[in-house]
């Protein structure tokens, strides 16, 4: 299991997912997943090892590493990034299972004349709405507070997202306060900075995804509510009409009573 | 032959799964599987390297580092996806098993042979309490052999050849406890999903009797 097995199934959601959900796709695995893969892991790769102390006490650099870098900042990235993933896994399995229920209608023979066979079931573009428009807004509302949480976390472990080039470290063992360097900051902010503006292009596109399917919902429920509307006299007249057909075809009957039926 | 082996081997599974079975699945594929190809395991490429004890005598380190980590967690943590992900491999068997039955006979023997009926459904349930039984097992050896779940940042030795009491120090133990307790949640988890799954498989048969 890798990025492309996670590609593989996020990209499955795809095709169910609003334009702006696609792009989100889009821009999560090109401009967050690949840079972590191709780049910050050449970065961070030898974080530990020229994280360097002013000091030959051993154990000093590594109890100072472990206070200042609690977590890796590439670990956190990809733990960040498994957890804004897999909301969309909600809609696929949501997926799978209406297709399971179709395909067991369609077995049983109730749904013969919307789909020629279960290929098509397969095939087709499940539309967003019912129980699967939840699912779907849900999944986004969760995509938004993790990436929250994720970048809360970020700042309050690291105090910003700014890398300094020396920090002064006093705990035991290190004999006093000694300076400790952490090796290329500058590079590492310009990719953290990176990687939190990504961070918040996908917030702003879930919040518009979400947004857009508020819109729709009411939008259609406005529809539905205008053409009731329109139409109450046309549904009235109707009554009326069926109400004349009986009697006029009561009294027929009773007229022709005596011929055999 | 890598982790993709396992992936491909347990994507086969997913077709003769209940719902909870999928939904066990997929913690299994995203939240452990993945984590610890992507993050676990760089923790840990460097944990000899960067242990340090506080003494200059040649193979103070070696010694103390061994006697700390007779097995490497996260060595422990790839034996036991390894040992929790095979048992659903029973069922397919079973399935290929029912398919070649039918195959030979030529004529159809079952409703369909992945229909949980019957023999079949025996192996599903034998799969799920060893399944159970291995998360179980794997967890108290994790707590047994390290203490606890937690990582120290600092170890007291004084195995020979060292001179006396040194300290030793492990590298990154903050984000290697982190990663320790996020293995024992979704261990913990799966334990749930596949009590329910059992329960709910017992319940589903008392119905039907």
């Amino acid at each position: 299991m890798d990025w492309g097995s996670l590609h593989a199934v996020i990209g499955g959601v795809n095709k169910h997912s609003t334009s702006i959900g696609k792009v989100w796709i889009t821009v999560i695995f090109i401009f967050r997943v690949m840079i972590l893969v191709v780049a910050a892991h050449e970065v961070w790769g030898d974080e530990q090892e020229d994280f360097v102390c002013n000091t030959l006490q051993p154990g000093c650099k590594n109890v100072c590493y472990d206070h200042f870098f609690p977590v890796s900042h590439i670990r956190l990235w990809a733990l960040q990034l498994i957890f804004v993933s897999t909301p969309a896994l909600l809609v696929a399995m949501h997926v799978a299972y209406y297709r399971q229920e179709t395909a067991r209608k369609f077995r049983r023979g109730e749904k013969r004349n919307e789909f020629k066979d279960i290929e098509d079931i397969k095939k087709q573009k499940v539309r967003i709405e019912g129980s699967l428009w939840w699912t779907y807004s849900s999944s986004i509302f969760f995509r938004i507070v993790f990436e929250a949480a994720f970048m809360y976390v970020f700042y309050f472990l690291y105090g910003g997202y700014h890398l300094p080039w020396v920090l002064k470290c006093g705990i035991d063992p290190c004999p006093n306060l000694v300076d400790c360097f952490i090796s290329r900051p500058t590079e590492k902010t310009v990719f953290t900075i990176f990687m939190i503006s990504a961070s918040v292009i996908c917030m702003l596109l879930n919040v518009a995804e979400l947004c857009y399917l508020l819109l729709k919902v009411c939008f259609r429920r406005s529809k539905r509510a205008q053409s009731q509307s329109n139409h109450p006299n046309h549904t009235l007249k109707e009554n009326k009409q069926n109400e004349m057909n009986e009697l006029i075809s009561d009294s027929g009957q009773n007229a022709i009573a005596g011929f055999p039926s | 032959m890598s982790w993709m082996f396992l992936r491909d081997l347990l994507s086969g599974v997913n077709k003769y799964s209940t719902g909870i079975g999928r939904i066990w699945l997929a913690v299994v594929f995203v939240f452990r599987l993945l984590v610890y190809m992507v993050a676990a395991e760089h923790v840990w490429k460097d944990e000899q390297k960067e242990f340090e004890c506080n003494s200059r005598q040649p193979g103070c380190e070696n010694v103390c580092f061994d006697n700390f980590f007779p097995i490497s967690q996260t060595r422990l943590w790839a034996l036991q996806l390894i040992m929790v992900s095979t048992p659903s491999l029973l069922v397919v068997l079973h399935v290929a098993y029912r398919e070649g039955r039918e195959k030979r006979h030529r004529k159809k023997l079952y409703v369909s042979p992945s229909t949980m009926d019957g023999g079949l459904w025996y192996t599903y349930l034998i799969s799920l309490i060893v399944k159970t039984g291995f998360e179980i097992g794997f967890l108290v050896l994790f707590y047994k052999l390290y203490d606890g779940f937690s990582v120290p940042y600092l170890m007291k030795c004084d195995l020979k050849p060292c001179p006396n009491t040194v300290d030793c120090f492990i590298s990154k133990p903050t984000e290697k406890t982190i990663f320790v307790l996020f293995l024992v949640i979704t261990s913990c988890l799966c334990i749930v999903l596949n009590s329910t799954e059992l329960s709910f498989l017992v319940f589903k048969c008392f119905i039907k009797c």
